[in-house]
């Protein structure tokens, strides 16, 4: 693991690698170097499987982090490849060549953040959102709840409680009813006044 | 369609599927019928024989596979699942409804015959439940189809679709389930919900 993380690093302009357990590492690296480091690591250090990509919007720094996450079965550990991409005309270099596999997350990617990858097979088509207009819902500055609003009939009355304060309220007697109605229940006197919760 | 199969056919050019292959006609309103007895025995027949479409909309489709089991056993009540839309009558629509479903669940809806029924399961149909703020789900089914009986609960049992069966039931017999004839009259206000979800409308406008 250690070893090809500073591979990685030496050979792919690697940042730090940020350990979250022994056997997850991430690394990040330049968003151009990304390919040739998974081709890297699928070919020659045994990180076969293309577990999942995954995209995190971060509107503050404006871009979009990618994660590729790979694993090994020989050496059972994974590693996440890292790569910042600007949000504005966010656009990847595709992998399904490595993977062919990664098309399918290349496509939802773009249906959901809008990040491009040129070439990828059926990548415009969408797969939930039919006839989509506007900006990609997944994207943070999206407002999913103004535009359910406008867009759906919501219904009047709906709201909210608080879950415990509601429960001990409406469903649950005071615990000195429900221990009375045990000992009622024991000693065979059913007297129904109105305290059966 | 490709070129070969259009030879094959013998299809001109110029040939569009929709309205070939579809029926552009607006639906009628059918009054039920002058006669009492007529109208009481079509009403007791429609009752005790409804036949549910087997198409699961939501994840509330799975308190639909215990009913037709031995435990609850719903061909007691003379319910029945049948594969499409054209032998059914009750549709039954399980729980949260995306807009990509939407659109099948409209296309399903137009294509059931005459009487037809609508059973809102769950509490996504009745106001979105709690997908209620998501882009991607409708919060009210009877903005886009006529729905007669809800089922509210997140999800309700099987015992709970039983008594919305029965109550579905009392309603047919009463003669007040008429949600097709609601849909006639009122299809424009229905077509224009439908048009404002569904954006990329590629279908007929009325298809059974």
């Amino acid at each position: 693991m250690k070893d090809t993380i500073d591979k990685i690093r030496s050979m792919f302009d690697g940042g730090d690698a940020d350990e979250k357990r022994e056997d997850l590492v991430f690394v990040t690296v330049p968003a151009t170097q990304v390919v040739d480091c998974l081709g890297y690591l699928r070919d020659r250090a045994g990180y076969r499987h293309l577990v999942m990509i995954s995209a995190v919007d971060y509107i503050e720094r404006g871009v979009f982090q990618l994660t590729y996450l790979l694993h090994s079965y020989e050496k059972q550990n994974d590693i996440g490849i890292r790569a910042d991409i600007g949000r504005d005309d966010a656009s990847m270099d595709s992998i399904h060549r490595l993977w062919a596999a990664a098309q399918v997350y290349q496509r939802e990617l773009r249906e959901m953040f809008g990040i491009d990858f040129p070439g990828s097979p059926r990548v415009d088509e969408p797969m939930l959102l039919e006839g989509w207009e506007g900006i990609p819902p997944m994207r943070r500055d999206f407002d999913t709840k103004k535009y359910s609003e406008e867009t759906f009939f919501p219904r009047e009355g709906r709201k909210t409680a608080d879950p415990a304060t509601h429960m001990a309220e409406k469903n649950y007697a005071s615990e000195e009813q429900v221990k009375r109605s045990v000992k009622d229940l024991v000693r065979g006197r059913r007297k129904r006044k109105g305290n059966d919760g | 369609m490709s070129d070969e199969i259009k030879k094959v056919n013998g299809i001109d050019e110029g040939f569009d599927e929709i309205s070939e292959y579809f029926c552009d006609a607006r639906p009628s309103p059918v009054s039920p019928s002058a006669n009492r007895i007529v109208r009481n025995f079509q009403n007791w027949a429609q009752a005790n024989s409804i036949f549910i479409l087997g198409f699961g909309t939501g994840c509330g489709a799975i308190e639909l596979r215990p009913l037709f089991t031995a435990r609850y056993d719903v061909s007691r009540y003379g319910l029945f699942p049948r594969p499409t839309p054209r032998q059914s009558s009750l549709f039954i629509i399980g729980g949260y409804a995306s807009i990509k479903t939407m659109k099948r669940i409209i296309r399903s809806y137009e294509q059931i015959q005459n009487p037809k029924f609508v059973m809102g399961l769950g509490s996504c149909t009745v106001n979105g439940g709690m997908y209620w703020d998501s882009y991607n789900t409708i919060n009210r089914l009877d903005h886009y189809i006529p729905v007669d009986v809800y089922v509210a609960g997140c999800m309700p049992r099987p015992e709970s679709l039983i008594a919305g069966f029965d109550r579905l039931k009392e309603l047919i017999m009463e003669g007040k389930a008429e949600g097709a004839n609601t849909y006639a009259e009122n299809f424009d206000w229905y077509k224009n919900n439908q048009k404002k979800i569904i954006k990329n409308w590629n279908m007929p406008e009325y298809n059974w």
